[in-house]
């Protein structure tokens, strides 16, 4: 027979400060543990989210990122003569060569200076990603010194909101627009005229070409006719891996660094819960005595006590979670390594993060109640009911 | 005699309790010291860096270069000793894991304008006769068992193609924080190359660097520079190194703040752990603290003997927690290789992690003693723990 899961619960409930700190600390534990996940989770979210399934990107063999790579104008027209190429409704082929480039722009927090992706987009630039709202403002009008910036680009660095002005490529640039790209990598950006871009900073080339594919699986052979084409120097990668593959890096070492961080804190949590589960053994050993001259048996008691420390795990991992989930509201922009840009993303709880959060949780009560509750489980009758 | 003996004993009342703070203790000392030290290592660059160099960029961010014979132009500017240049490489040497700073620079006048890099007589004429040549860092050659007259292939990803070099020295750190990670190549070779190629991208170095005759007219000279280049079609942004560097570290700011905020909650953890074990131990010592009072010892001594304890397991798992903060930091160094240099354990930290567990034994004993100080004579003889 089991003994009642009522009387574990109220054994909690009489030692109020001692659970409460015990729960507290897994709980300050498992907020870590789970924010540092949603952080990885978030910008992993940001940057898949940029890309599109059936788009293209093209850049310079090798080169890493958009603005590592370089494009010539001869092998940009290659390129837009491929038959794949998707063509819109107004009968506009849907392919857009972008120059990308950085400046350095000062937060509006800290006034410290940040790198800022700044591309050059046409028309089918912006029909090739139909998640980018305009959501004040108006659009720029092409020809002019007119930007429009990303909603983290305009609430976070000096000059971007609405209406104000930037001064890059001894030019000043005026904010006409700001844009929602739907918690995406866009958000991080400015956007302006493609050839008034290139102008401004004397580039002779593009940076990456995007095009949408007529049927998104013919991919493979898109990219097969690029690459082995000898006048071009040009890698295919599909948008949604491409950007994929530039959160990887800060991703890993989020997680890593985060995991590293739980680890080490969970050894105190466990050592924690370990202190409390002995002093309540101990504190208990009549009460054990007692259990077992009713006819409870050793296994009874081993599963008593560990379910105290796995409520008291549970405990704090609820209490932990809840706190992470507050965080889901704050968004966080720092530099991504790999682009060298700056990128905003937000803290994003996932179900697959609540599970192991809670199973984190549930492992560390059951590590820190098990030797305790074998301790309970082996005591003999007698020497338990004389202790008391 | 009497009350250290006591409190000693009363610590060790419960073996294994005590033992299982202290270790509570070292780990969240040790994890603090550690992530104190990472966040350290961000700012080596910056305090390695020299009051008497300026770096001069593009003023429109580091992605742009500038046109070669800037060099000329900012050597005239009073106040400049001398000039050298260098471009960011970004090569891979095999894949992409194995990352570490590369440099084309500008030969000798580099080397001059940075003596902490320590070169042989012979390496540096070896390496500046010839064109391939480079030479790379201690502690890179070691991470990848380089010795000179290796043949290290990079793959371009601005510089398109396989570009292979000679290792034709290898340079120590004059300084226990100099960066000896970083691999250096001739400028001229890179420039020619290009020049081949891509004749537009020719003659364009990523950063100029001055030795200034008088650190203390950094501001006036670099002033002076950007004036020289002002209205032209590339302006020039020029700081002293240290702004330099801080400003890359300015730009994992957000990541650093959150290694810092975690720092400290591993402290609060372990306080609740500790918090917990004092509360434990005074509530089954009521009795005891009752009868101590009642053969006439004052509130004040009993509060005493609960801060003596709790301070006494705290300092100890601070003491042994820095100690293990050295074998933890030369492993972590060791895993994470040459992303983070001058990975050293600072006066500061120690300091720190000494007066964190103090807060630590002091906070954990602050309610059990009040409580036991407080305590009714005839309720704690009563109570049963």
């Amino acid at each position: 027979m089991a003994i009642p899961l009522n009387y574990i619960a109220r054994n909690m409930v009489a030692r109020r400060l001692t659970t409460a700190l015990t729960a507290g600390g897994m709980a300050l534990v498992v907020y870590v543990f789970a924010t540092v996940l949603m952080l990885a989770a978030g910008l992993e979210k940001t940057l898949v989210a940029t890309g599109q399934e059936d788009n293209v990107v093209v850049i310079r063999r090798s080169a890493q990122t958009e603005v590592q790579s370089g494009i010539d104008r001869l092998q940009a027209g290659i390129v837009e003569s491929l038959p794949d190429i998707a063509v819109a409704a107004d009968g506009q082929r849907m392919i857009s060569k972008e120059p990308v480039v950085l400046i350095n722009l000062p937060k509006r927090s800290t006034g410290k200076a940040a790198n800022v992706v700044i591309r050059g987009v046409t028309s089918a630039g912006l029909a090739l990603r139909p998640q980018v709202k305009l959501v004040e403002g108006r659009m720029f009008q092409p020809g002019t010194a007119e930007v429009i910036a990303g909603r983290s680009i305009a609430d976070g660095f000096q000059g971007a909101g609405l209406g104000e002005t930037l001064r890059f490529a001894s030019r000043d640039w005026t904010v006409v627009g700001v844009f929602d790209a739907g918690r995406t990598g866009f958000d991080s950006e400015i956007w302006g005229d493609a050839e008034q871009m290139l102008q401004a900073f004397r580039r002779n080339g593009f940076s990456s070409i995007i095009f949408k594919l007529v049927d998104a699986d013919r991919f493979d052979a898109v990219k097969a006719t690029l690459e082995s084409d000898p006048r071009l120097t040009l890698e295919a990668k599909r948008e949604k891996r491409f950007y994929a593959e530039q959160s990887e890096a800060l991703s890993k070492f989020i997680s890593y660094l985060g995991t590293g961080i739980s680890i080490i804190f969970s050894i105190g949590a466990v050592i924690g819960a370990a202190i409390t589960m002995y002093a309540s053994v101990a504190s208990r050993t009549g009460e054990i005595g007692t259990l077992r001259a009713l006819g409870f048996s050793r296994g009874a008691i081993l599963v008593a006590f560990l379910g105290e420390a796995l409520l008291l795990g549970l405990l704090g991992g609820i209490v932990g979670l809840a706190g992470a989930s507050a965080m889901q509201a704050l968004s966080i922009s720092t530099t991504n390594f790999q682009t060298f840009a700056e990128i905003a993303f937000s803290f994003t709880l996932t179900p697959g993060i609540v599970v192991v959060s809670l199973i984190f949780a549930l492992g560390m009560g059951f590590v820190g109640g098990f030797l305790p509750a074998a301790r309970a489980a082996r005591m003999k009758i007698v020497d338990a009911l004389r202790a008391a | 005699m009497f009350v250290p003996l006591l409190v000693l004993r009363n610590a060790f009342r419960h073996r294994l309790r005590t033992t299982l703070t202290v270790i509570g203790i070292i780990v969240a000392i040790t994890a603090f010291g550690l992530l104190r030290t990472i966040v350290d290592a961000w700012y080596a660059g910056a305090n390695a860096s020299s009051s008497a160099r300026l770096v001069t960029r593009s003023s429109v961010s580091l992605v742009f270069s500038l046109p070669l014979n800037y060099a000329q132009k900012i050597r005239q500017v009073p106040g400049v000793s001398s000039v050298a240049w260098a471009n960011w490489f970004g090569g891979v040497y095999v894949n992409e894991r194995n990352f570490f700073p590369q440099f084309a620079i500008s030969g000798a006048s580099y080397l001059d304008v940075y003596p902490e890099f320590l070169l042989s007589e012979a390496e540096r004429k070896a390496f500046l006769v010839d064109r391939v040549g480079a030479i790379a860092g201690r502690k890179l050659a070691d991470k990848y068992g380089w010795k000179v007259g290796d043949q290290i292939p990079l793959r371009g990803t601005i510089y398109p193609g396989t570009w292979t070099f000679t290792l034709r020295g290898i340079f120590d750190g004059a300084e226990a924080g100099t960066d000896t990670s970083t691999f250096f190549f001739q400028f001229d070779y890179l420039n020619e190359s290009i020049k081949r190629l891509y004749p537009r991208r020719g003659d364009q170095a990523g950063v100029f660097i001055e030795q200034l005759r008088d650190p203390e007219e950094a501001a006036a000279v670099s002033q002076a520079i950007d004036t020289t280049f002002r209205n032209s079609l590339a302006e020039t942004l020029t700081e002293t190194e240290k702004a330099f560097q801080l400003g890359f570290v300015a730009m994992s700011e957000a990541i650093l703040l959150a290694i810092q905020a975690v720092s400290y909650v591993v402290i609060v953890i372990i306080m609740a752990v500790m918090a917990n074990t004092m509360a434990m131990t005074a509530r089954e010592r009521y009795g005891e603290y009752a009868t101590l009072k009642a053969l006439g010892f004052s509130n004040g001594f009993v509060a005493m003997l609960i801060f003596a304890e709790s301070l006494g397991i705290a300092l100890l798992g601070g003491v042994l927690g820095v100690m293990f903060t050295f074998p933890m930091a030369e492993a972590f160094a060791s895993v994470v290789g040459s992303i983070l240099t001058g990975f050293q354990i600072s006066e500061t930290t120690i300091v720190l992690q000494i007066a964190a567990a103090f807060v630590i034994g002091v906070v954990a004993a602050a309610v059990p003693a009040w409580n036991a100080a407080r305590i009714r004579i005839v309720d704690g003889l009563r109570a049963i723990g």
